[in-house]
């Protein structure tokens, strides 16, 4: 037997550690959703020729600046020093992941923002250029320049996007997973664990909007898929803890036995993908409506895995 | 001449866990309500009778593969002459990056906003003195010094004395060392 006895009791350490609160796994959580957004769209986009895209497919890419920046103002949130943030963009850290994804972060703004104007219609794009803040700071040439750019570029442009799409979602898994001192984090399958949970998410918000049925379709399509990988790497992430050393054992023991197993089981493999994944599969097989049901259960099980993970990593 | 590289040596002979060495980090270093630089761990080990007790003062290990340093995105964390890890307020945003790599519990959220830890009062090795958590030490367990030098107390206790580091399983290569 042994018995630690610890004089210490250091805020958010003691006695166990609780740094992250909700705001690393919403933000991790639209991270994914945004990664997922990247990738689906761009290959829709190749897919499906600009004169047919549903008006819903058209604006999807901006969905991805919008989402990444709620993340962001929860990981502001989270900061001890806000003002401290233009710290990131001072270096680049080649060993920290979390540097690597400030300067991603960065990157993909300009890539949705140019896609996304380059797929809207002339009505849509003059809607845009008149919207009255873009017209106060005299931004709507800006926008008219970038629309004529990024239509010269258009392959280009959705084949950096596709990269930083796929770039994002693992870069939220190696985040926790380069993280070695904590044993559910300390694993290799989290970076393609978060990015396929991403793209599962990201299809989901997109199937949450009134696409077109050829969209729609190809959509649930790659979901499938995506869940079926997911579910595959869920359980190589507890077989791989549970044949590592005690601590890692111990974390397999929080999701097999231990304090989430409720939690995990329920929200984030049966309701999150198990019914999903029926329900896609009624769908597509019985040509029925799509309903909300399923990309709904898929949100919620992308984040209650997040949320959990985060929690396990620091229980 | 070697290259300085400076560590401490703990005698869990010597120490009866009396909390001095903490105190005077408080002290010295300022140190917050709700924050450790330095704190006393009780290990028994055994089933009774047969027990055996280890008291240590533990701190932030100043390891040469430290991952709070391979995990800071803005290099606030930082390793500093003589193998010291240290802090730059100034850079640090308080992502606690670093306080989630840290294996040992040695780091905490300053209520200034950036993360603060054991320097081995670097200050004091500046002007040429031990770390006050050394000098007030009512029974001597702990030396300080330079691994460096092979004349140096700290290089003669561990050629001496047998001695471990805490979780040296996980190879960070930490820089303060256990006498038994």
């Amino acid at each position: 037997m042994t018995e630690i006895d610890l004089q210490r009791h250091s805020h958010l350490i003691d006695p166990n550690l609780h740094i992250w609160g909700w705001e690393i796994p919403v933000y991790l959580f639209l991270g994914g959703v945004a990664a997922g957004v990247m990738v689906w769209t761009s290959l829709l986009f190749r897919r499906i020729p600009v004169a047919e895209r549903s008006r819903a497919l058209r604006w999807l890419p901006f969905a991805t600046p919008v989402a990444l920046s709620l993340g962001m103002l929860a990981l502001l949130l989270d900061l001890a020093n806000p003002l401290h943030v233009p710290r990131f963009y001072a270096t680049i850290q080649l060993t920290s992941p979390m540097s690597w994804g400030s300067w991603i972060l960065l990157g993909i703004y300009p890539v949705t923002l140019l896609v996304g104007v380059a797929a809207l219609t002339g009505p849509e794009t003059k809607a845009v250029t008149t919207w009255a803040p873009l017209r106060w700071t005299r931004l709507g040439r800006l926008v008219t320049w970038g629309r004529r750019y990024a239509q010269a570029h258009d392959h280009g442009l959705l084949t950096v996007q596709l990269g930083l799409g796929v770039a994002l979602g693992v870069y939220t898994g190696v985040l926790l997973g380069a993280l070695g001192a904590r044993a559910a984090w300390s694993s290799a399958i989290l970076p393609p664990l978060f990015l396929v949970s991403g793209l599962s998410t990201g299809a989901a918000l997109m199937m949450l909007m009134r696409l077109g049925h050829d969209e729609h379709a190809a959509l649930r399509r790659w979901d499938m898929v995506a869940i079926g990988v997911e579910l595959a790497l869920l359980l190589l992430y507890l077989l791989g803890l549970s044949t590592s050393g005690a601590t890692s054992r111990g974390a397999a023991e929080l999701f097999l036995g231990g304090r989430f197993t409720g939690a995990f089981w329920a929200l984030v493999v049966l309701a999150g993908l198990l019914v999903p994944f029926a329900l896609e599969t009624v769908e597509g097989v019985r040509r029925l409506r799509p309903t909300v049901i399923a990309p709904v259960l898929l949100l919620v099980g992308g984040l209650s895995l997040r949320w959990l993970l985060v929690l396990a990593g620091q229980a | 001449m070697n290259q300085i590289r400076y560590a401490m040596v703990i005698d869990t002979v010597r120490c009866v866990g009396c909390n001095a060495c903490v105190l005077a980090c408080k002290a010295e270093n300022r140190v917050p309500p709700g924050g450790f630089r330095n704190w006393i761990v009780t290990e028994t080990r055994g089933t009774f009778p047969h027990l055996s007790q280890q008291i240590r003062s533990e701190r932030c290990n100043h390891c040469t593969d430290a991952p709070c340093v391979s995990n800071c995105p803005t290099g606030a964390s930082h390793t500093r002459k003589g193998g010291l890890v240290a802090v730059d307020p100034a850079k640090c945003t308080g992502c606690k990056a670093c306080i989630a790599a840290c294996p040992y519990g040695a780091r905490y959220v300053h209520p200034e906003g950036h993360v603060d830890k054991c320097t081995f009062c670097h200050h004091r090795l500046e002007r040429g003195q031990d770390p006050a958590c050394g000098e007030v030490c009512p029974t001597g367990a702990i030396t300080f010094g330079d691994l460096g030098d092979p004349d140096s107390p700290v290089s003669q206790l561990l050629r001496r004395r047998k001695h471990h580091v805490v979780k040296p399983e996980l190879g960070l290569d930490p820089h303060v060392y256990y006498l038994t």
